[in-house]
């Protein structure tokens, strides 16, 4: 009797259909790509789905500067890995050329600005397809989101006029201009992402397991102390034992206080924790349509 | 004890529920409940919930706010956009379906309903049975969904009256009564106290059934919709010419009905040549068969020019190749749908220019009867046509084959997708 639900395989079969479509259908579409266990995972499905050819596009990561260097190694190891062709543009750039003010005081974070780098780059190498790892369970506004989300001219979402998606038939025809986000993991969860971690055995940076790390505690959160942070009266430098749930910028990503090695003792944990991983970053909170407002000027 | 727990999370079956309605019906609100009384909400996420209710005075947690993300959703206490939501229970993963109810966004529920295994139709007590409501049951059974459970909600706004309870469920039963569902189950509730959400009602004792929860964690179902042989559409033609591989061709797809086993027979459409199967891989490893929904890539022993659009099928019963063939089609445009007028139409993996031959009828909506000679249809109309296509497409009925058998109709100068259809 064959299995027509081992879950796992179904959602690798459904990203992989919709990342050789994104191929198929744009003419320069590139693969966002920060070292995060969400983009590994996308990269290792993308090799497979082209296997033995090479990747058809490039990855891109926009480098905040703000970065675990743990992540910067692990992503250029990865790409001579896999043999993929890494694209990096800076939001340091963007800020000397003025397109883009950096913010001032305690909770500094250049998250909200990395997107104008990126709608830049779009322009810049008439990027028609920018193919990225969010998860519909990742934050509310996001599911809300299609497979194949079609952005206007200024890289703008209008999430109250989306095009219709029906079925699997993705409609990338688009104008002079506009472009789309491709979100082949719309459909997966956090767990989802582990167990495929587990099964397809994807190496990560050490940041996702436990380790002693130099942090400080603001509003609740712990975040892991750095050259870029500016420590406010009261706040102190603790060595921790963590682990990383996200690992984006290094100013706004949470840890979270934990024991687990590897990625069994990971699964383990989520098991029985009661926060998803975005309640660790703290630019998610600012207001609680944040999310939306980042993600309708452009945001990944 | 890990390993044991991944391979029960790997073999849990996922149940696709689509949550439909008219507007105010209380979609999110039962979402929310759902989600709530399950403990499937996370305790950050029901800090913010708290946060937002509370800074818009209200008086309890507004559940609804948990999918209703968007501002302008929030502003309007309506939804307007398709939100997915994953929650699973120790019997079965599900991801629920909260589509808007406004007529304006019918759109977005087909967008919703289109992949859903299981349809839950929401009804307000008080209003009984709503245009919407007739549309969305209609919508859902022409989109091949063969199971319906019908949530009469708000339920404590008619003292829990029985006697409403079962004149709705005959009302919507005589109107189904024609559609094609295989079971369609009434659950009486109250989403906003969560009365027989998940926890059973003490108010209703008159009511022997099982909870919506209970309901749907053991409700059996059948994910298979593609019944037809072993279908193929070619997504994408992998090349390379290596030391290792010399004029490797591949060409990768997601299996569409059937199976294809390494070594068998196939047929390439729209050429009609026959070859065998070479092998079949995900990545480097090999397989031996790729059954639905298993994305692959299949190379063949003979040299053919295959090409994105084109379809590999097995088995005895192969799909027709036509240029002219009738559609029932869900309207989504305020443009009008008038035959002569020409579109792209795409299936997965192939796009060809048509032209709208004729309506032969419209569905109305209220009685579910066929209207003849319509000349034009508009928004949210739902009408069979006869389409022409500039060159042949290989096709099955949607009834035995949802992925060959549905299309979309796409405007050639905006781009936009006007209208869902399903081959007959």
């Amino acid at each position: 009797m064959i299995s027509h639900s081992a879950h796992i395989s179904n959602l690798e079969s459904e990203a992989t259909y919709v990342i050789r479509e994104a191929a198929a259908q744009f003419a320069n579409p590139v693969l966002l790509f920060s070292g995060g266990k969400d983009s590994l995972v996308m990269l290792h499905i993308a090799c497979k789905a082209f296997w033995p050819a090479k990747l058809p596009f490039i990855l891109l990561h926009i480098d905040t500067g703000h970065n675990f260097p743990e992540t910067l190694e692990f992503r250029d190891k990865m790409v001579k890995k896999t043999g993929a062709r890494l694209m990096v543009v800076y939001v340091q750039d963007t800020i000397n050329s003025g397109r883009a003010k950096e913010e001032t005081g305690y909770n500094v974070s250049r998250n909200a600005i990395q997107q104008i780098t990126l709608l830049d780059t779009i322009e810049k190498f008439s990027i028609d397809a920018a193919l990225a790892g969010s998860r519909r369970d990742e934050e509310k506004i996001n599911a809300k989101e299609r497979f194949f989300s079609i952005r206007d001219k200024s890289g703008h979402w209008d999430p109250q006029n989306q095009r219709a998606e029906f079925w699997n038939i993705f409609n990338g025809k688009k104008n002079q201009g506009e472009h789309f986000r491709v979100f082949p993991l719309s459909n997966w969860t956090e767990m989802d992402v582990w167990q495929y971690i587990l099964r397809e055995n994807i190496e990560l940076p050490s940041l996702y397991f436990s380790h002693d790390r130099d942090c400080f505690i603001r509003d609740g959160v712990i975040f892991a102390w750095s050259d870029f942070i500016k420590l406010k009266a009261g706040e102190h430098v603790q060595t921790l034992h963590v682990r990383f749930r996200t690992i984006g910028d290094i100013t706004c990503s949470g840890a979270t206080l934990s024991t687990a090695k590897n990625v069994v003792e990971i699964i383990k944990e989520l098991q029985t924790t009661h926060d998803t991983e975005r309640g660790h970053r703290s630019d998610d909170k600012r207001t609680d349509t944040t999310a939306e407002d980042r993600k309708k000027d452009g945001y990944f | 004890m890990v390993n044991n727990m991944t391979d029960d999370y790997q073999n849990k079956e996922t149940l696709h529920v689509v949550v439909v309605g008219n507007v105010d019906d209380g979609k999110s609100t039962l979402l929310g409940r759902l989600l709530f009384d399950s403990r499937s909400i996370f305790e950050d996420q029901l800090q913010a919930l708290c946060q937002v209710s509370e800074k818009r005075g209200e008086n309890n947690v507004n559940l609804a706010l948990l999918s209703d993300a968007l501002r302008a959703e929030q502003d309007q206490g309506i939804t307007i956009e398709v939100a997915h939501h994953f929650f699973s229970t120790p019997q079965r993963k599900f991801v629920f379906i909260d589509t808007p109810g406004h007529i304006q966004h019918t759109r977005n529920m087909i967008t919703g309903a289109s992949t859903a295994n299981l349809v839950v139709m929401l009804i307000d007590a008080r209003k009984g049975i709503a245009e919407q409501t007739r549309r969305h049951t209609i919508i859902a059974s022409l989109l091949g969904i063969k199971h319906m459970m019908v949530v009469v909600n708000k339920m404590d706004l008619v003292d829990y009256r029985e006697d409403i309870f079962e004149l709705i469920k005959a009302n919507l039963g005589n109107f189904s009564s024609r559609l094609d569902f295989l079971t369609i189950d009434y659950i009486p509730v109250c989403a906003l106290h969560g009365d027989n959400i998940v926890n059973i009602s003490l108010k209703m004792p008159w009511y022997k059934g099982n909870t919506l929860l209970n309901q749907l964690e053991n409700f059996s179902f059948n994910t298979i919709t593609e019944i037809t042989g072993g279908r193929f559409p070619v997504q994408y033609v992998v090349g390379l010419n290596s030391n290792d591989f010399q004029d490797y061709q591949a060409y990768a797809g997601r299996v569409a009905g059937g199976e294809f086993k390494t070594g068998s027979k196939v047929i390439v459409l729209p050429s009609k040549t026959s070859t065998y199967i070479k092998s079949i891989n995900q990545g480097q490893n090999s397989l031996e068969i790729a059954f639905p929904p298993m994305s692959v890539t299949m190379q063949l022993t003979d040299e053919i020019d295959i090409r994105r659009g084109d379809l590999i099928v097995s088995g005895n019963d192969l799909p027709e190749i036509s240029r002219e063939f009738d559609a029932m089609i869900c309207w989504c445009s305020t443009a009008k749908l008038i035959p002569g007028n020409h579109y792209l139409l795409m299936q997965v993996a192939r796009e060809v220019r048509c032209s709208i031959k004729s309506i032969s009828y419209k569905i109305d909506i209220n009685s579910g009867n066929k209207i003849n000679g319509v000349e034009e249809a508009g928004l949210n109309d739902i009408v069979r046509v006869s389409i022409k296509t500039l060159h042949n497409i290989c096709f099955d009925k949607y009834s035995t084959n949802h992925v060959t058998g549905s299309l979309i109709l796409v405007d050639e100068t905006s781009n936009e997708t006007l209208g869902a259809g399903m081959i007959i």
